[in-house]
This record gives structure tokens, sequence and C-alpha cells, in this order.
């Protein structure tokens, strides 16, 4: 692809994408937001790729949105917005998407790690939506995002005085699932990704799709799609070769069939 | 008229002299307390250390007879009359920024203890990996007569090195603590002649900046870890902080040095 924003690395059945704009402190402006996306959509169609992981640098894992976007948006050039359209596409792959985040993830910064499926932050991470400090809100799921993951007053508190937490009180919080000593942080996201992407790629495909429901749906909804996820299974070869290997005590040969 | 200025304003003074920086507190006349100047020339000192990577070992004293009697009184104006001060502002604008850089410098840090520590001197004193007084050294916990609590970490590192009961008595009673008795107690590592406390953190700063670096910031932050983990996150600490430390260049000099029974040679990465 056309610059170097993003770096693309493949291992194995993991794609490791890093966001390379250390210059902008790995500010997501719209150009670069959309390069991520075309990345996974690409990722979404190989059938390598079991399951990618978003990374930034030690300092930042992205510093929030392009300022000068923002400073010439008008109420009409907002609602005309591509952007909303591109978080859209990001919420629609189905692969999923380990965050390694070491350093600062502010506003689009981390509304991207909200929208992503797991997080494994590294004690050194911040997390912040300080967009309340320059006269806005967050506007990719920001709002919505954080406090189904934290609940109604932390996610109040974050949003309105736009002070970040620590990697410790994000974990406390249900927000991250591992923090890990810096230096380790995208290994482990890796080793993570790497054991999913040996699972059965329908199954994964599946299991993600029915946990994210769960945020999209009440429970009576939620309980009669895991159904049919559960049943749209059933007739795969890999789950007869899941169940046939336990038994024999073998590890399964996945076809993704 | 610009050079006495130079000259006045140096509250801190900096050597580095083979891989050792030595970071000297120089209000010698006011027993190196602080005030706000002397915290930023301070901060500015320590970044040295936090980025030069030839800095393999830090070095913390006091000039003239005193250590650091924390801070100073006559930079707060405040009368019996007068509206209560914010001392919160202070504390987390200076005095705790510095504990936690310290603290998380992955470089070993000796703190040569020549006088008097008193206060958050007490507490900076303390914040150091390896402390070493000078025989007429003490350590006070000044707060308690003031009606103030220990800060800049006090509260913390007390009863982690001497136990509840003996960090209760230094914090209330705020009682003068001999190097002796700090030694006894365990608060510190060594206790020196008054002459030899240059000769003896000097010959030990310098076999540090030969040491592996890399590794002895790792054991550093096991250590620093251990105090609030459970042995069971510790475990898996070690496990995080063991894979680091062998992937280091030191490492496999010091292996291949004790095989060729050669004396090794490490970089500090």
């Amino acid at each position: 692809m056309e610059n170097n924003w993003i770096l693309s690395q493949q291992h194995h059945r993991v794609l490791t994408l890093t966001l390379n704009r250390p210059d902008v402190r790995n500010a997501l402006s719209t150009p670069c937001l959309e390069l991520l996306v075309k990345h996974l959509e690409h990722a979404q169609t190989d059938d390598n790729i079991g399951a990618i992981v978003i990374t930034g640098n030690p300092r930042f894992f992205a510093a929030g949105a392009d300022l000068k976007e923002l400073q010439q948006q008008t109420v009409a050039s907002a609602i005309t917005d591509k952007r909303p359209q591109v978080w859209r596409r990001f919420a629609q792959i189905s692969k999923p998407i380990i965050c390694a985040a070491n350093g600062y993830a502010l506003g689009a910064g981390f509304e991207l790690l909200l929208a992503s499926d797991i997080i494994i932050a590294g004690e050194s991470a911040r997390f912040g939506l300080p967009e309340i400090t320059l006269g806005l809100i967050p506007g990719a799921g920001g709002t919505q995002r954080l406090i189904r993951a934290v609940g109604k007053s932390l996610a109040m508190q974050m949003v309105l005085t736009g002070e970040t937490i620590s990697a410790e009180q994000a974990q406390q919080a249900g927000l991250v699932s591992e923090v890990c000593v810096d230096a380790l942080t995208l290994e482990r996201a890796q080793a993570i990704a790497k054991r999913i992407a040996g699972h059965a790629p329908l199954a994964v495909n599946a299991a993600k799709a029915a946990l994210v429901s769960a945020q999209e749906t009440h429970l009576t909804e939620g309980l009669k799609l895991e159904r049919q996820y559960f049943v749209s299974l059933a007739g795969t070869d890999d789950r007869q070769e899941g169940i046939a290997a336990f038994f024999e005590k073998r590890s399964p040969q996945f076809t993704g069939r | 008229m610009i050079n006495d200025t130079v000259i006045t304003d140096e509250m801190i003074l900096t050597t580095l002299e083979n891989g050792v920086l030595t970071i000297t507190l120089n209000r010698p006349d006011r027993l190196n307390s602080f005030n706000d100047e002397m915290h930023r020339q301070l901060s500015a000192a320590i970044k040295i250390a936090e980025q030069d990577e030839t800095v393999r070992c830090l070095v913390i004293t006091g000039a003239g007879r005193g250590f650091c009697a924390g801070q100073d009184l006559n930079d707060r104006n405040v009368s019996v009359g007068s509206k209560a001060p914010d001392l919160g502002f202070s504390v987390e604008t200076y005095y705790n920024p510095l504990i936690r850089r310290l603290v998380a410098l992955p470089k070993p840090i000796i703190c040569a203890v020549n006088g008097v520590a008193a206060g958050a001197g007490a507490a900076i004193a303390l914040a150091g990996d390896l402390v070493i007084a000078a025989k007429s050294a003490s350590f006070i916990q000044s707060f308690c007569r003031l009606g103030l609590v220990p800060d800049s970490g006090g509260s913390w590192f007390l009863p982690q090195l001497v136990g509840r009961a003996r960090a209760m008595g230094m914090a209330m009673l705020g009682d003068k603590i001999s190097a002796e008795q700090a030694l006894q107690w365990g608060m510190i590592w060594q206790v020196t002649e008054n002459d030899q406390l240059a000769t003896t953190v000097n010959n030990l700063a310098k076999h540090l900046a030969t040491q592996p670096t890399y590794g002895l910031g790792l054991i550093k932050k096991a250590i620093h870890s251990a105090a609030t983990n459970t042995l069971d996150e510790q475990l898996n600490l070690e496990r995080d902080l063991q894979r680091l430390g062998g992937r280091s260049q030191d490492y496999r000099e010091g292996v291949d040095a004790f095989l060729n029974k050669r004396e090794p040679t490490f970089q500090g990465k």
C-alpha cells in the first residue's frame, strides 16, 4: 500500500499491524484509519490469517484523531463525513482483533481499542477520552462502548473530565484483560492471537459474532442468536475433527470447512 | 552580576564520570532543603540519568553537613491567621513525580546520606536502592511535629523497611534515628566512618556501573513490585522479567565468561 503509516507483518496465521506515524503520535487521521481498515478487510478475505494484532509504539498506541481535520469541520461536512462509515467497516471485521497497547491510547486511539475484541495493556498504558477538553465529545463509539465495558460511574467520569486512567485501573474495570511488562505486551498479544488462530476458523468466527451480539441485543434475542450460531457449526468438518481429536488424544487438524 | 546569578542558582550539582552520575543537593546553608526551583533543577538532573545511556549508576548526596532537610519552611508563607495552604499541590507537582521517577529508573541508585535526612529528605534517602550513611547521619520523620503526614513515600517505605511498630514510632514521635540504629533496623544497607563515606560510595558506584545494568533494572522492578503483588502475580512477573533478562547481551556475555573462566565485560544491555 502507498505509504508506511501501517506496518504489516504476518507470522504463521497471525497478522500484526503496527500504527507507524510516530511524528504525529500515531494520530488516526481519516486516511490513516481508512488504510488500517483496508489492511483489515484484506486480512478478512485471506484464509491464511486467523487473527489480527494491532499495536503502536512504546510511547503511543494512538493519541487521537487528526485535530486539523476536526478544526476544519462544519456541521454540514460533519454530517456527510465518511469517517463513521470507516468505523462501521472496522466493526464488521469478523476475525478476532487483539490490541497490544503501550503508552497513550487517547480519543480515537482509545475508541479503536474499544471497537476491537481483546486488549492487552503494557504497564505504561494510559487510556482516556479527552475530547471534552476540546469542546467536543467522543464520536466513534467512545460514549457507547466504554459505558458497556466499565459501567456508568467510571465512563461518565472519563468522558466528562477527559482524564486518563492507568493500565491497572483499566484492568480492574474490566476494560483490558491482561497487563504485562511493557517489553512483552506485543509478544503476549501475539501469543493469544496465535492460540486463537489455531482453533477452527468457523467456530472462532461464530464465537466472536455471538459475543458481539451480546452487546447489541437483549438477552432473549442474544440466546436465540447464540443457538443459531451453535447450530450453524453442527455440519462443519472442523467440529467433527475437533471432537474426534479430543477422544483420540491428538491435536486437531482444522481445515476451515 | 550574571556570573553571581549563575553560581547562586546551582542548587543541584551534577558530575558524570565512569558511568556514574552524581547528583549533589546543593543548598548547604539551608541543609539542602527543597524549594520549587531546586525541585526543577533536580528534575532536570534526573532526566540525564533517564536519557543518557552512558549513565549506569546514580548517586544522590548532599553538600555540606546535611543530606536533605525536606521542604524549606521559609518557602511556606503561612501564619496563624492566614488562609490554609494546599500542600497537596506541592506533593503532587514535585515530590510524588520525583519519587516515582527514582523508583522507576531502571538503573541502580545509591543514596549517600552524609548528614541529617529529615521529612521528605528522609523519604528521598530511603527511595535509593542502596542507602549508605555516614556514622553522623540521622533520619527524622519530622512531619508529626507540624500536624503533617510523612509524604514522598515516607509512609510507604518505612513500614516496608522497618515494620509497622517502628514505622509508627518514627512517624508519630519524630525522633532522630541514628545511622547505626537505621542499620540495625534494616532501614539502610551500610554505615561508614564519616571520612570514609565518599570513598565507599565511589567504589560501590564504580562497581555497579560495570555490572549488567539492564538486569539490575529488572531486579529493581521485581523487588519493588513484590511489596504489592501476591506470590502468584510475582511468580508471573519473575517469569516475564527473566525472559527479558535472558535476551540481554549481558546474560550471554556472563555465561560465556563463566564457562571460559574469564572476566565478563558487561555493556549494560
